[in-house]
């Protein structure tokens, strides 16, 4: 009856799931992961990835189209064309790099990769349909890593113009028109590029504000470049359905609009994939939606793990690696918890926001003294010479000793700064060790340790 | 009709399987809702699972002692209407298969058509812990320090919150680590606990070899009934007490051990059958004449049965001086073959180590033996108020094959009443 029988069998073969089996596989662990589509799941095939590269591709054409009328920096050049259909190969070589990336590091690792879709039948074996007939394969410890998928609209379902991220991310011609349903960070993203590469857009956000889980100091410079690129948002405002002439909406003062759109981008969050696999067969507890897991990513059922956006939010690839990680060592006998103090999170608009631990507003909540220190990059050299004055680096500290409880920053470019920024927190550092660092001139990095300064004492250059 | 699988549930604490411990049901019979299925064992206790609904029983998932996992089809019922299996589905007894229709999707988080959702699209912040943004500091959250030291502590079983970090707000470093490791911290905690894993061979050879042997043969030949009774010995000890006075320097000292022996020969006076030895390949139970009590007696080499001859000739005291005799020969190695064999029953006593009550291994190819436990002032109800009397238990094990309980029970009875009222030892002599 059993076919195939290991250690550790990890089903779906995302982030999370990948990285399992690959730490699983290398501490000596008899692994199999299964996976229905390609490896590196939402993150590598329909999500981060492609994504950065649609920006990358808007960004550089809009660049160019800046100097066709001249400007300060005294370079004019010709119109720019684009041919998306090419950008979107180039993006689908990336992607499938990565694909077979994934697949060789699995391989070297030793753990055994099988495309199929998996079903469970009970809580230690499961029947993987694969393309050469069904394999039944019980495993000592089973990881569940099927991800999540864009949440649909009743009244907008996915279909012709009606598309989701993944649609977005393919699409072989810019649309004359686009309307985002959803102001959060995947349809702000997509929506950005889109206008950038000349789509006339319109974000129809039901909250009274975009990116409504940021406070309104980090979304300001977000919100006056969209107006820059000349995007119309609705705040309060809800997508009805499509009509003959485009979407319909219910503005904020109720009226109902009609806007044209050559497609509707669909964006109102996503939902973990707990409806497949025959997940229902366990009876595991849930928390809402999710999977309810410990901090050893411990399900209710014993030998049963899931790790990644099947078990709540944050829904980052990057938890989920962490994630999958840590179950991996577990299952290979390690003593491992989640203990990690903070999850960084970056939004891909423009400007960028990064956010570590807690906001100023969430660290009151949470009965902390606080005092915050924020420095504007608008007296940061590098900022100035690189026109990326828009923006500021935050720090949230306590009172009395300084400790870094949360780092905030909006800026251009300041993803890449949230790796300073959660090491410091989970390094426990202090606004002091911050502002005693030397920091490389002219960079904008300058800015964490002047925010830092603020919190010691007064900051050199404001 | 339609076929309608029963799966074993969650049965709670986070088991995946389960053993099955109990079928109420067979093939065939006709079960209704709430009626109990069967149960099974988690390693935790027992659990009843009752059937979902009515019908009749047409295949078992399994054997008593079969360990079934969680989810895995237990039972299947042929029930009106539609069931929730398809016939296909059924053939393949033995193995679970997936239901058919697809499992009620889970809730999401759809909205509706006036309120489109846009919560939870943007990476927030994790909001509740585990994932939590709950720094440590000298405000109760969890200790200030980097993720190697908290691993090096959660590796060595150190409780952070124990030490005091001599950094910024009190952060702990690996140097306060090794500060708190040099003053003894962790020394008074884990020392005393820490795990002893050698391990030691011992050969089981010679006479401890011997003994195995008897015992394995014993245990696993004969089919023990044990009967333990309480017997009030507060007579006997006053007789005995009053003997050992009158007769002191003259006499053995005597024990509890002669008494027993004196009754053992008036109780297999009456039932014979209890003296003998069964020949369980043969087929042939021997019944003796002559009395010859075996008596276990420790020694430096291990358990030795010296063997008192013609008990039923032997006055209190020369009991008493055979037990010491063959004791001390048995002890010293000096006691011959002859005087090691031919028992026919047997005593265990292990005097005031002797607890209440113990299981004896009945002496092979013997059929009874008679075990003693230690005598303690106990309260006892004699009608009007608790008065402390001299309690002593004795423990028998029989063959079950060729002696029945009833008889067992009325050897044990026949003691208690030669022992409780000690003159009766005496009227036949």
């Amino acid at each position: 009856m059993t076919d195939l029988k290991c250690k550790l069998l990890v089903i779906g073969a995302g982030p999370g799931g990948y990285v399992c089996a690959i730490k699983a596989a290398q501490l000596g662990v008899d692994t199999v992961i299964v996976e229905s589509q390609k490896p590196g799941g939402t993150c590598l095939n329909v999500g981060c990835i492609p994504s950065k590269a649609l920006i990358h591709v808007a960004d550089e054409f809009h660049k160019l189209g800046a100097f066709v009328n001249g400007g300060a920096l005294g370079i004019t050049a010709a119109s720019p064309e684009i041919n998306l259909s090419e950008s979107v190969r180039w993006k689908d070589g990336i992607v499938s790099r990565l694909n077979s990336g994934v697949s060789g590091l699995l391989k070297k690792s030793g753990a055994t990769a099988i495309q199929g879709t998996a079903n469970f039948l009970d809580g230690k074996t499961v029947v993987v349909t694969t393309a050469d007939g069904d394999k039944t394969i019980s495993a000592e410890h089973i990881v569940i890593a099927t991800g999540s998928v864009p949440v649909e609209l009743e009244s907008l379902p996915f279909s012709g113009d009606v598309i989701s991220s993944t649609q977005a991310l393919a699409l072989e011609e810019v649309p004359q028109t686009l309307a985002v349903v959803g102001g959060g960070y995947i349809g702000l993203e997509i929506g950005i590029a889109f206008a950038k590469l000349g789509s006339q857009v319109v974000v129809i956000e039901a909250a009274d504000q975009i990116l409504p889980q940021y406070d309104t100091d980090l979304t300001a410079p977000v919100v006056k470049s969209l107006a820059a690129l000349g995007i119309v948002v609705m705040t309060n405002a809800r997508a009805q359905g499509m009509v003959q002439a485009g979407l319909e909406v219910q503005s904020a003062d109720g009226d109902m609009k009609v806007i044209k759109a050559d497609k509707v981008l669909v964006t109102v969050g996503r939902r973990p994939c707990t409806d497949g696999c025959s997940l229902a067969e366990l009876s595991l507890t849930m928390d809402g939606a999710f999977i309810k897991v410990d901090d050893k990513c411990q399900t209710s059922m014993r030998g049963v793990h899931a790790i990644g956006d099947v078990t709540g939010e944050p829904m980052l690839a990057h938890r989920a690696m962490a994630q999958g990680e840590l179950v991996a060592e577990i299952i290979a006998g390690k003593n491992q918890s989640w203990d990690k103090v903070a999850i960084p999170a970056v939004c891909f608009t423009d400007p960028e926001i990064v956010t570590v631990g807690l906001s100023p507003s969430e660290a009151i909540v949470a009965n902390h003294e606080i005092s915050v220190g924020q420095f504007p990059f608008q007296a940061n050299g590098r900022a100035m010479t690189t026109e990326a004055e828009e923006g500021f680096i935050r720090v949230v500290a306590t009172k009395e000793q300084g400790v870094v409880l949360g780092i905030q920053a909006v800026g251009v470019g300041v993803s890449e700064l949230s790796a300073a920024f959660v090491l410091a927190l989970e390094m426990g550092a202090c606004a002091e060790d911050i502002a005693a660092t030397v920091h490389a001139h002219p960079t904008m990095s300058e800015g964490f340790a002047e925010a830092c300064m603020q919190i010691t004492g007064r900051a050199l250059h404001i | 009709m339609g076929t309608y699988s029963i799966r074993l549930p969650d049965v709670g604490e986070g088991v995946a399987e389960a053993e099955l411990v109990e079928w109420n049901v067979k093939v065939g019979d006709t079960v209704l809702e709430d009626e109990v299925l069967g149960a099974v064992m988690t390693d935790k206790a027992a659990v009843e699972i009752p059937s979902s609904i009515t019908g009749k029983v047409i295949w078992l998932g399994g054997d008593i002692g079969d360990v079934i996992a969680v989810g895995a089809e237990l039972i299947r019922l042929e029930v009106d209407g539609e069931g929730n299996q398809s016939d296909s589905a059924g053939a393949s007894a033995g193995q679970a298969t997936p239901p058919v229709a697809e499992p009620a999707p889970v809730a999401a988080p759809v909205a509706d058509v006036k309120r489109p959702v846009t919560k939870k699209t943007v990476p927030e912040l994790p909001k509740k812990p585990p994932s939590a943004v709950t720094h440590g500091n000298a405000q109760g959250g969890k200790p200030l320090a980097a993720p190697s030291v908290r691993k090096r502590a959660k590796d060595n079983g150190i409780d952070l919150r124990l030490i005091t970090g001599s950094g910024a707000a009190g952060r702990i470093s690996h140097e306060d680590i090794d500060t708190w490791i040099q003053q003894g911290g962790p020394l008074a905690s884990s020392a005393g606990r820490a795990a002893n894993t050698t391990v030691t061979d011992i050969k089981v050879v010679g006479m401890r070899r011997k003994i195995a042997e008897k015992m394995s043969l014993s245990k696993a030949r004969i089919p023990h009934i044990t009967i333990v009774e309480e017997i009030d010995v507060t007579n006997l000890e006053e007789l005995r007490t009053e003997l050992n006075a009158a007769h002191k320097d003259q006499r053995a000292k005597l024990t509890v051990l002669p008494f027993m022996m004196k009754a053992i020969v008036e109780a297999v006076a009456e039932q014979p059958q209890l003296n003998a030895t069964y020949d369980d390949d043969a087929g042939v139970v021997h019944q003796f004449g002559g009395v010859h009590i075996g008596i276990a007696t420790q020694t430096p080499a291990g358990l030795m049965v010296p063997v008192v001859r013609h008990c039923e000739t032997l006055s209190l005291w020369q009991s008493a001086e055979e037990v010491g005799r063959l004791a001390e020969g048995s002890r010293d190695g000096s006691a011959t073959r002859d005087e090691l064999t031919g028992s026919t029953i047997t005593i265990s006593s292990l005097g005031p180590l002797g607890a209440i009550a113990t299981t004896p291994i009945i002496n092979y190819p013997e059929v009874a033996i008679i075990g003693i436990n230690k005598i303690a002032v106990r309260p006892h109800w004699d009608g009007q108020q608790f008065v402390p009397r001299k309690m002593m238990n004795i423990s028998a094990s029989f063959d079950h094959r060729v002696i029945d309980g009833w008889d067992a029970a009325v050897m044990v009875q026949k003691l208690k009443t030669l022992l409780e009222k000690p003159a009766m030892l005496f009227v036949g002599d």
